[in-house]
C-alpha cells in the first residue's frame, strides 16, 4: 500500500451524466488499488459529510461529470470539510462549466474559438423565435451547433445544418438547460487534448483524434465501445499537434485551472485548432479521451492519478 | 504510423475502435449501443426521484420473515433436492400447483402441458426462438410490453401493431390487418397480447372482443400468445377470463409469479399445446438446461403452507389506492390537454401529452424536477409514440405518487410554454427504441 493513506472517489450524483460518472468512478478506482492505493468510492448524498468529517481521506478524486461535479459545488462542500481533492478549486470550474463565460476568458487571452451567441429560453419566449433564430442565422450563418451553456456528454447537443430545423435543435437543447449556446459549426477534425500538472507545471498529453463511425459524436458514439474510432496521438503534422497542445495548456492556465483537464477542439481545413470547450473532471471510463491520451503518452493512468493525489494531499485544503 | 502530410494531417493506420470484436458482432446487436435514455434512468434510482418509471411490485407488502424461514426449513429438509439440477420442464409438484392457479382464470390446465422458465420473460423468449425466422411478422397491441418488443427485436422478427383502444384490441383493425398482411404473403406466427391490465396502455380487453379475437386468429391460422402477468391483480369483481380458456389448441398462455408473489424467484411458465410444449422444453433445456429447482421448491413451499390468496388481496387493495391516488393527482395536477387511462387492475396508467410535446424531449427536464417516467416510444417497434407515457404507480407510496405528479405537471406547464416558442413542427417523432432496464420494463 503507498503512504498516501486512504484516498475517496467520488461518482455518481444526481447529474445527467451520473451512469457516465459511475463507470469513470469504477475505473479511477480499479486503476488507484492497482497502484497500491487504499480507496473507498461513494456517491454524493445526505451520509457524504457526516463520514467525510467521521474519517477524512486524505486525499479525493472527484469523477463526478456535469452539475456539482462540475461547477465547483462539490468542491466548495470539500473546502468546507478541509478535505484536499485533485483538480481546479470551485471558483475555478464556475468559470470553466459555463461554456460562454469560459470561451470568453480563452478568447481574450488570444484563443481562436467559434463566433457564438447565449441565450436563455425566456429570451426567445419574450421577443419571439422566429425572429431571433432568424436573425442568429444570418450573423452566424449555417451550419450552426446547438449545446446547453453547462453540461457534457453531447447531452441536448446537436448540428444544425439548415434554419428550419433549428427549432427543433433548441427544443432538444433547452431539454437539458435553460441557457443554450449556439455556435458557429466548425467542419474539421475533432481533437482532444489532456492537460496535466505532475508538479512541473502543466502539460499537454498526445492530442486525441475522434472520428465517429456514423458521422456524429452524440451519447451512444461517446460511450459505446466501438461506435468511435481513435487515434491517438491525433493524425496531424507535428506543427498543428504542437499548436493543439499549446492550446489546450493556455487554456488550462487562462481558466486557472488545476492538476487535471480536458480541452475539446476543432481543427479546421487549414490546420487551426479552434476551442470548443473545457472540462475539470475529464471523463476516465473505457471510452473515454484522457486515458487513451495517458497510454499514447506511455503513462500508467493508476499512477498518474496516485501522483495527482499524493500533490493534493501535499497541498492541502483551500 | 506513416507520417504523410496532408493538409496539416498526417495519415496514419487504423486507430482504436477500443473493442476488439467490433467487427465481429451479430446484425442483431447492432442496435445494442448506450442510450440517453437509460442514462437518465440511472438518476432515477436515486431516492431523490419519485420514480413512475419502474413496473416493480411492491415485495415490502409481503411477510418477508415468514418468506425467509420458508427458505431456511426448506434448505435444512430439502437441501439435497432444492439445491441439485432439476428437469427441463420443470418440478412435478409446481406445475401442478400452477394449474390450480390458473383453474381462477377459467383455465384447465394440464400439469404436462406447464414449463416453468425463469419468469415469464424467459417463455417469451423461448417461444419466440422457435417460431421465429428473421422477417416473420408478430403482432402485437400498440403499444406493447417493451420487453417483449426487445425479444422480438433480437430474433429479427417484424413487429406489426395493432391497435387499442380502452376496451383493448380493436377486432375490426386486427382482422384488417392480419388480412393485409396474408393476402400480401407474409408470414404471421403469432399475436402477442396483454389482455388484461395492458402494460403499458393499463387497459382490459373486454369480454364480448376476447371472442372476436380468438375467432379472428382461428380462423386465420394464427398462434396466440397471452401474457398474463397481472391478471389475478385486478380491482373490481373476479378475475377476466383467460382467452386460453376457451381456445386450448390456439393459445400459448404466459404466467408469472412475479407481481402475485415476488420477482426474485424468477418463477414464470408456459401453458402450450402438447406439440409446442415438448419443442419448449427442449429449447428450455438447450437455453438453461433446467430452472434453478431451489426457487421453483421455495414458490412451492409458498404456495402449499402460505395464505396466497389473501396475500394476493393484500397486493390488490394496496395497488388500488395508489391507483386511486395517481389517477386523482393526475386530475387536480395536469395541465388541460393532457389525458390517461383508467386502469382497473395492473401497474400502469398511460397517458397522453397534448399535441406537439414529446415525451423523451420532457424527460431531462422531470429527472431534473426528481420525477422520472417511461417515454412512449420504447413501447413500439418503429420507435413511434412519442406523445405517449408511461406513469407506473405499484412502487412509490401513495403520498410520493401525489408529489411526483405535481413535479411532473410542472414539466409539462413548462415544455407547453416551450411548444408555443418554437412551435408544434419542432417536435419530431424520434425514431429508434430505447429500451429502459429490466427493472423498469
Amino acid at each position: 500500500m503507498s503512504d498516501l493513506g486512504h484516498v475517496l472517489v467520488l461518482a455518481g450524483g444526481l447529474s445527467y451524466e451520473r451512469e457516465v460518472s459511475l463507470r469513470s468512478g469504477r475505473r479511477v478506482s480499479e486503476v488507484l488499488r492497482a497502484a497500491g492505493v487504499s480507496v473507498e468510492t461513494r456517491d454524493t448524498d445526505a451520509s457524504l459529510v457526516p463520514s467525510v468529517l467521521a474519517d477524512p481521506p486524505s486525499a479525493v478524486f472527484v469523477t463526478l461529470h456535469g452539475g456539482a461535479g462540475e461547477d465547483g459545488a462539490i468542491r466548495s462542500v470539500l473546502d468546507l470539510l478541509s478535505v484536499a481533492y485533485v483538480g481546479a478549486g470551485s471558483d475555478a470550474c464556475r468559470i470553466a462549466f459555463d461554456k460562454p463565460t469560459a470561451k470568453t476568458m480563452v478568447r481574450s487571452v488570444g484563443l481562436r474559438t467559434p463566433d457564438s451567441v447565449t441565450l436563455p429560453k425566456e429570451t426567445f419566449h419574450d421577443l419571439g423565435a422566429s425572429a431571433v433564430l432568424g436573425r442568429i442565422v444570418e450573423r452566424l450563418g449555417l451550419p450552426l451547433f446547438v449545446k446547453p451553456s453547462r453540461g457534457g456528454s453531447a447531452l441536448g447537443a446537436s448540428i444544425v445544418r439548415s434554419a428550419e430545423d433549428l427549432p427543433s435543435a433548441m427544443v432538444g437543447c433547452f431539454a437539458y438547460g435553460d441557457t443554450a449556446l449556439i455556435e458557429r459549426y466548425i467542419e474539421g477534425v475533432e481533437v482532444a487534448v489532456s492537460v496535466v500538472d505532475l508538479g512541473e507545471g502543466p502539460v499537454a498529453l498526445p492530442p486525441v483524434e475522434i472520428v465517429p463511425v456514423d458521422g456524429v459524436y452524440d451519447y451512444a458514439a461517446r460511450y459505446t465501445a466501438g461506435r468511435t474510432e481513435f487515434f491517438a496521438p491525433a493524425r496531424l503534422s507535428p506543427e498543428v499537434s504542437a499548436a493543439c497542445a499549446e492550446m489546450a495548456v493556455t487554456a488550462h492556465t487562462a481558466l486557472g485551472l488545476r492538476d487535471i483537464s480536458r480541452t475539446d477542439l476543432i481543427v479546421d481545413a487549414e490546420g487551426r485548432p479552434h476551442f470548443l470547450e473545457v472540462n475539470v473532471a475529464p471523463g476516465m471510463t473505457e471510452t473515454s479521451l484522457l486515458p487513451m491520451a495517458a497510454e499514447a503518452a506511455g503513462e500508467d493512468l493508476g499512477s498518474l492519478c496516485r501522483i495527482l493525489l499524493e500533490q493534493a494531499a501535499a497541498r492541502g485544503s483551500a | 504510423m506513416s507520417q504523410e502530410p496532408d493538409h496539416g494531417r498526417t495519415v496514419a493506420a487504423h486507430g482504436s475502435r477500443i473493442d476488439a470484436y467490433v467487427d465481429r458482432y451479430a446484425a442483431r446487436a447492432t442496435g445494442m449501443v448506450a442510450s440517453e435514455v437509460r442514462a437518465l434512468f440511472a438518476v432515477a434510482s436515486r431516492p431523490e426521484v419519485v420514480s413512475l418509471a419502474g413496473g416493480m411490485p411492491y415485495v415490502t407488502a409481503l411477510p418477508l420473515d415468514v418468506v425467509g424461514e420458508l427458505v431456511s426449513d426448506l434448505v435444512a429438509r430439502r437441501g439435497p433436492v432444492a439445491l441439485q439440477y432439476g428437469s427441463g420442464q420443470g418440478d412435478p409438484h409446481l406445475r401442478e400447483q400452477i394449474c390450480d392457479v390458473m383453474r381462477l382464470e377459467g383455465i384447465e390446465g394440464n400439469a404436462d402441458d406447464v414449463v416453468v422458465t425463469v419468469g415469464s420473460q424467459q417463455a417469451l423468449d423461448l417461444i419466440t426462438r422457435i417460431f421465429i425466422d428473421p422477417g416473420d411478422v408478430i403482432l402485437a397491441e400498440g403499444p406493447s410490453y417493451v420487453g417483449a418488443l426487445g425479444t422480438f427485436a433480437a430474433y429479427q422478427a417484424k413487429v406489426v401493431h395493432i391497435a387499442m383502444d380502452d376496451e383493448g384490441i380493436i377486432p375490426e383493425s386486427l382482422a384488417q390487418t392480419v388480412y393485409a398482411l396474408q393476402t400480401a404473403g407474409s408470414r404471421i406466427k403469432f399475436l402477442y397480447t396483454i389482455p388484461t391490465f395492458q402494460n403499458p396502455a393499463g387497459v382490459t380487453l373486454n369480454a364480448e372482443r376476447r371472442g372476436q379475437v380468438l375467432e379472428i386468429c382461428q380462423r386465420a391460422g394464427v398462434l396466440i400468445v397471452e401474457d398474463n402477468p397481472y391478471g389475478l391483480l385486478g380491482f373490481d369483481g373476479d378475475p377476466m377470463r383467460a382467452l386460453r380458456a376457451d381456445n386450448p389448441d390456439g393459445v400459448v398462455y404466459l404466467g408469472s409469479f412475479s407481481k402475485t408473489l415476488a420477482p426474485g424467484f424468477r418463477v414464470g411458465w408456459a401453458l402450450a399445446p402438447h406439440a409446442v410444449r415438448d419443442k419448449l422444453v427442449l429449447a428450455m433445456e438447450s437455453a438453461v438446461l433446467s430452472h434453478s429447482t431451489f426457487t421453483q421448491l421455495a414458490v412451492g413451499e409458498y404456495l402449499a403452507t402460505q395464505p396466497w390468496r389473501e396475500q394476493i388481496k393484500t397486493f390488490r387493495e394496496l395497488y388500488r389506492e395508489r391507483r386511486d391516488t395517481m389517477l386523482s393527482s393526475l386530475e387536480a395536477l395536469m395541465p388541460a390537454g393532457c389525458t390517461w387511462t383508467r386502469p382497473r387492475g395492473g401497474f400502469f396508467v398511460w397517458a397522453t401529452l397534448p399535441e406537439g410535446l414529446d415525451s423523451k424531449v420532457l424527460l431531462p427536464r422531470a429527472v431534473a424536477e426528481r420525477v422520472a417516467f417511461v417515454p412512449g416510444t420504447g413501447f413500439y417497434a418503429d420507435g413511434s409514440g412519442a406523445r405517449f407515457m408511461r406513469l407506473s404507480y405499484c412502487y412509490p407510496e401513495p403520498e410520493r405518487i401525489r408529489e411526483g405528479v405535481r413535479r411532473l405537471a410542472g414539466v409539462v406547464e413548462q415544455e407547453l410554454q416551450l411548444r408555443d416558442t418554437f412551435g408544434t413542427g419542432a417536435y419530431p417523432d424520434h425514431i429508434g427504441v430505447d429500451t429502459p432496464g429490466p427493472d423498469l420494463a
